[in-house]
Parts: structure tokens; sequence; C-alpha cells
């Protein structure tokens, strides 16, 4: 199953070498990571999605709180949550087609940030299963580049993952 | 407030921290400590002939001491030799500290001259690591490092201090932090109390129980509360290799080691017992065998362990204690005088009866091949009687590591010092050093094989230059036994760059070119005045270069992919 493990660490050099290199070391798969300093410049939080039965996440959590430089986790798929990703994405878009693409931007809720005569940058943000289907939904040979930032998430409600 | 450079500090916070001897070996980048070390006393500096050896040697130390044990090396070469060593205390959970030189903190990056990324390079094998930016820092860095590496479950802490850290001409006020706080780690204090009084419930309901525990009842200083529970509740327990001395070996509740080459007594109480206590021991492959869904199949399983995520990892835990074990054990015995519940007295008589059967089977006899030929494991039951039971024993990897480990009965804890994780090769001869080094009036003996020994016999020089009386007794059988009993028993006897015996040194010109004494065993009857004799050389270090049978086996034997009640007993018998 896939989780997502939210983890706050000392914003110190090396500790995020020392999270990384736990899921190599231990053949874990880290499917996404992000990671950026929080309101306390002490300390970074850093959201990664993985997966795997529940054995297997429980020593990824026990491995991970074992990490020095690891303050607190939480794995955010336990409870309600909120998870979101961006996703910059430039397309081709041409003639009739960008009108077309421009709907299928507004259904998604997204915009466009960009524009040439024959390209569209497009910005969205949602669950990784609405940025997939945002992909799908423009068909073949229309992408040019994507750049997503893999996801982000906080609990629903008034837990919180602080010191 | 005393004004001091970094390598002052660095010197100084060691002092600080209980520090009595480290084991280095100088370089470039770590010149200016080098230097501070040459104006003070406090803290000795032992000088080895191999980086690795230094850090084998502080393991050996910190293994019989229970002390961390404290490495100085350079930059580049200097750190990635000391990286095998630093893998081999991880993997055991030995308390180390590591201190490497680096490069000018400005040249890093420019892969300067002896230039390693070593927090990089250690970083898989080390419980944490340091990279000091500022000297001014040093002394905090010390103490963090320290707390870190001696509590919970123990392990390697690197330090990497580049040079212009270390610069002798700039001084600033030395203070030594008394208290340190590390919000991001916390020792597992006592285990829960709940989970302590399901397992004593369990315990006290076993028709069939079985204690087995590991290197964690020795790290946590257990061993007198383990024996108190062991007798408390009459019931059998094994060691694993690297809990061998805590729970007296010539005790009759003893069943000896378990695992690969454990006892059958102890595999099959294992196999057929119906609640399991392990306490510190880590179900590892080499005592659960490679399939762990044959592994106890009918117990229940109680799990002491310090570390969290020991706890289920390879098998499930039915009642998971995080905690410290010696007060967890105080809190068992506890609850079983309060309870009132009694261990089920009867069962327990049926149950030592089938054990006692087990026992019968004698799998440890030793049957010679020849009349003038030595067994090996003769050599160890010699030294173990010579040296009455009380000698630190070290030992490299391979048969020789089993038959000392199967042969040299160890009552007490810290005398068997091992790489029982990593299997280091080399680890034997320099480890034996550092145990000498913490008790200079003790009996030091390395049990090695002459392939292991190969490794690391440069430090034949270190020996002599601090009169080190060593005992290294060499099972000789002229090949790497272990590698060609696989080849034997699972490569239809090829053997695959597995024996040299044309190109072995004559080991007692060897010992004796460097200053030491060296003799030669070659017949079964010299074997034991031979040995007397070695053993008698109180202030020299002898090597002892024993001719053993070149075609004997360890058994038992697990069988791969069976359960621990599979074994091959010997070379025609299965269980």
């Amino acid at each position: 199953m896939r989780h997502i493990i939210s983890v706050l660490m000392e914003n110190e050099p090396g500790a995020l070498s020392r999270v990384v290199g736990l899921f190599s070391q231990r053949n874990y798969n880290i499917d996404s990571l992000t990671v950026a300093p929080t309101e306390d410049q002490s300390l970074s939080r850093l959201t990664l999605t993985t997966s795997g039965d529940d054995a297997r996440i429980e020593q990824i959590t026990k491995h991970l709180n074992k990490i020095v430089d690891v303050v607190k986790l939480v794995d955010l798929t336990e409870g309600a949550h909120i998870e979101r990703e961006l996703m910059l994405i430039k397309v081709k878009a041409v003639g009739a087609q960008r009108a077309e693409i421009k709907r299928s931007v507004d259904i998604f809720r997204g915009s466009v940030v960009d524009l040439t005569a024959n390209v569209f940058t497009i910005q969205l943000t949602g669950t990784g299963d609405k940025l997939d289907s945002f992909i799908a939904a423009l068909g073949d040979n229309v992408v040019l580049e994507v750049a997503r930032t893999g996801v982000s998430g906080i609990s629903r409600g008034e837990k919180t993952l602080a010191l | 407030m005393d004004q001091l450079s970094g390598g002052e500090m660095l010197i100084r916070a060691l002092h600080d921290e209980g520090v009595e001897i480290i084991f280095g070996y100088p370089g470039g980048a770590v010149l200016h400590i080098y230097d501070a070390i040459f104006h003070q006393d406090k803290v000795e500096h032992i000088l080895v002939r191999h980086e690795q050896a230094a850090t084998h040697a502080a393991d050996g130390y910190a293994r019989s001491s229970g002390k961390p044990g404290v490495v100085l090396v350079t930059s580049g070469p200097g750190a990635t030799n000391a990286v095998t060593g630093i893998a081999t205390a991880y993997m055991d959970s030995i308390p180390m500290i590591v201190i490497s030189g680096q490069v000018d903190s400005r040249m890093i990056g420019t892969d300067g001259f002896q230039e390693t990324d070593m927090v990089g390079i250690s970083r898989p094998v080390v419980k944490h690591s340091f990279m000091v930016r500022k000297a001014q820092d040093i002394p905090l860095i010390v103490r963090k490092a320290f707390h870190i590496a001696t509590t919970g479950r123990p392990g390697p802490v690197v330090i990497d201090i580049p040079k212009d850290a270390t610069d002798p001409k700039v001084k600033q006020p030395y203070e030594y932090p008394e208290d340190i706080k590390l919000r991001s780690y916390t020792v597992p204090a006592k285990g829960h109390s709940g989970q302590i009084k399901k397992a004593v419930d369990a315990l006290l309901t076993a028709k069939r129980p079985m204690i087995y525990t590991g290197g964690g009842v020795i790290q946590g200083n257990a061993s007198e509360q383990l024996s108190e529970l062991t007798r408390k509740l009459g019931f059998p327990i094994t060691n694993t290799l690297m809990g061998l001395g805590a729970y007296p070996a010539s005790d009759k509740q003893f069943l000896g080691m378990l695992g690969m080459h454990g006892t059958y007594e102890a595999n099959m109480a294992m196999h057929y017992c119906d609640v399991l206590l392990g306490i510190g021991a880590r179900f590892d492959d080499r005592v659960t065998n490679s399939d762990t869904s044959k592994f106890c199949p009918d117990a229940t399983i109680l799990h002491v362990d310090i570390d969290p995520a020991s706890i289920s990892k390879t098998v499930t835990a039915d009642v998971p204690i995080v905690g410290s074990v010696a007060p967890v054990l105080e809190e068992m015995i506890d609850l079983i005088d309060k309870s009132d519940k009694k261990v089920d007295k009867k069962a327990l008589e049926v149950w030592w009866s089938q054990i006692d059967q087990w026992r019968e089977k004698d799998c440890l006899k030793v049957t010679p091949s020849a009349e003038s030929i030595i067994m090996p494991q003769d050599v160890v039951k010699a030294a173990f009687e010579i040296t009455k039971g009380e000698a630190y024993v070290s030992s490299d990897v391979g048969q020789h590591q089993m038959f000392a480990a199967q042969y040299y009965g160890f009552d007490k804890p810290r005398r068997w010092i091992n790489s029982g994780g990593l299997g280091t090769m080399g680890f034997g001869f320099p480890a034996a050093m550092g145990v000498q080094f913490a008790y200079p009036g003790a009996i030091s003996v390395c049990i090695t094989g002459e392939g292991s020994f190969l490794m690391n016999q440069q430090e034949f020089a270190t020996c002599m230059q601090y009169q080190l009386p060593i005992k290294i007794i060499c099972l000789n059988n002229q090949a790497l036994g272990m590698v060609k009993q696989w080849q034997d028993m699972q490569y239809g006897g090829r053997h695959s760059h597995s024996t040299y015996a044309e190109s072995l040194p004559d080991f007692s010109k060897l010992a004796e070119a460097y200053g030491h004494v060296g003799i030669k065993i070659e017949k079964a009857d010299e074997l034991y005045p031979k040995l007397e004799e070695a053993f008698a050389f109180k202030d020299k270090l002898v090597f002892v270069d024993v001719l053993v049978d070149p075609n004997e086996h360890v058994y038992p034997m697990a069988i791969k992919g069976g359960a621990m009640k599979d074994m091959v007993l010997s070379k025609s018998e299965r269980t």
C-alpha cells in the first residue's frame, strides 16, 4: 500500500542524505520526496511517499526514527489527511489545440502561467492521481516537459506534526 | 578558562570524557592533533601499523572493558582503511569514536590530496557522524559523540575534522559542556510494564520454555540479572555467538550456542519450544536459518530489545518489549516473585528429560581421523584447560572461530571477542591487542586461522613496540577452511581458490623476525606440552602454529532452507 510519511528533521548538512541513504541501504522504495525548511529555521520537513506491507512500513518508520537527525515523524496515511502536489507542465499548443487545452486546464482548475505561439506552460495542483489524470487527458504527443514537486501533506483537523 | 587550539581542545575533550587510550596512525590532515598529543601525557596514543587494526584494537578494548574505543586516523586512505573496522563495530553494536582528519575546509570538494568524503563513505555503517565546522564546536561535538555512541543501542560515531579547525595558531577559550540536550535522540528507558507482565504470564504458563540471548545482554551489562532469572525459572538457555559468556557455559541449564553451528540440543529445544524468550538478540539469519516461516513453529515469542527496529524485523514478536535489558529483567524477576502463578514444574521435568535425550547425542564429540593428527577442536580444548577458562579469547572468522565458540566454555561476559555480524577476517589479532591494553595483566589469546591472520599480520610490529604478551594460536589447516567446507558440501569438492599450502610462510620464523617467540606443533602428543610452554612465556608474544587436520568440518551445521531442527551432524549423519 502507498504511504505518505512526513518527517521533521534537523536543518543540518547531511541530514537529508541520511534519510535518503536509509532507503537505498535497506532496499525500501521512495516514489516521491519533497523537502524544505519550516517556520522554525532549525527544522526541515521532509515528505516522502513509499509503498509496502504493514511490516515493511513499520520497519521504515522505526529506522527513520533511529536516525539521530530525525526529530519526529508521522505516517499521514494512517489518518485523515490532505495531500497536494504541484506540477508545471509544458505542452504543445497550436491552432485549434489551444482552446481545447485551455478547456482541459479549466476543468482541472489549473492555470496557464506562460505561453508562446506554440507552447503553453500550465500550473496544476492536487493529488498525485489528479495530476496523472490531467496528463492522460492531454492525450499523446502533446506533453513536452513535466516538473512535479512530489507529494506534500498535512493531517486534517487539530492534529499537528510539531515539537 | 584555558585558551586552546582545536587540536588541543580535541585531546582535552577526550580526557574530560574519561578516555585513557586511543589507537591511531598519523598523517597530513591530523598533524596538528598529533602535535597536541605530543604536548600532553593524559591520553595515551597507541601507534598501530594499519588503520584497520586501529579500529579493531579499539573495538577489542571496548568489547572487553565496556568503555568506548577511540580511534584517530588521517584523511583519505587513513579514513577509508578504518571503514571495515567501523562496519564491524556497527554490526555488533560496539561503542566507538572514530576521529578522522579532513583536508582544509576551503579545500573540501576540490579533490584535494588525500581528500575523501568520510562522512559520506561511513554513513551506512555509523550510528551517527559529525563534520566539524569550527574549532569552538569541538568540545560539544565530542560530548555528543560519546553520548550517542555509548547509550541506547551502542555503535560507532565518526567525527571528521578539517585541518584548519585544529590550527595551533588559533586559540580559543575551552569549556567542556556538562550537559547536552539532543531533542532528536532519546534513549528507551524502562520497558513497558504491561508488556513485561504479559511476558511473565507467558513464561509461567510455559510447558516447553526456552531462553535465547544475544550480545545485547553483554552490551547492557545484564549477565547477573539474566543468571538470576534463568535459575529462578529453571529454564534451559542458549546464547548466540555474540552472547556467549552472558550465562555461564559450565552451568547445567546452558545448552550451548545455537544457530548455524549451534549444538544439537540448543537447536532442537529452540524448534520445539512453546514459549521463547529472546533477550538482546536480533533473530538473525545465522540463528533462524534462512526461512523464518519454519522458525519455532509452536512458540509464543517474547522479545526484549533496546532497539525497536530489531523487534519484528525478521520474526514477528507476540510480546515485544522495548527497553534496556537489565531493568526489564529486574522487573521480570520482581513480578515472578510476586506472582501467584508458579512455574509448571511437572511440564518442565518432562521438557528437561527430552532435552537430556538430545544431549546424549553428544554432538560436539571429536573423532580424530588418524592417531597422530591434531584435531582443531582439541587445540581449543587444551587452551581452555591450560588457561583454566580465564582467558580473554578473540578470534577471526571461519572454522577456527566456530571451534573456539563451541569448545572454549565462557563463564563470564566480555571474555569472547569476535566479529559476529560482519564476519571480519583480520579482526582477531588487533582486537587481542585492544584487550591486552584494557587488561595488561590478563591472558589475551587470539585463536585464529592462517588465512585470517595474514590479513593483519603487520601488527606483530605494534606488539613488539608495546611489549604485548598476546598468545596467538593459529589453527593452521593450510586452507580457507570454512570456504573449503562449503565447497566440499555444496560445490562437489571443487576447491576454487581456497587452498594455498605451497605459499604459506613459516609462521614461527615470521614471529621471530619481529622479535617474538614462534612455536610449531605438528603432532598430537606435542599439543598439550608445547601449548603449556607457550603460555609459560608471561612477558612475550608467542605465535603457536598448530598444524591441524586439513579435512575437518565444523558440525553441527544447519541445513540451508530448513528449520532449526534440520542439521548435518557429521560427514555421514543428518537429523
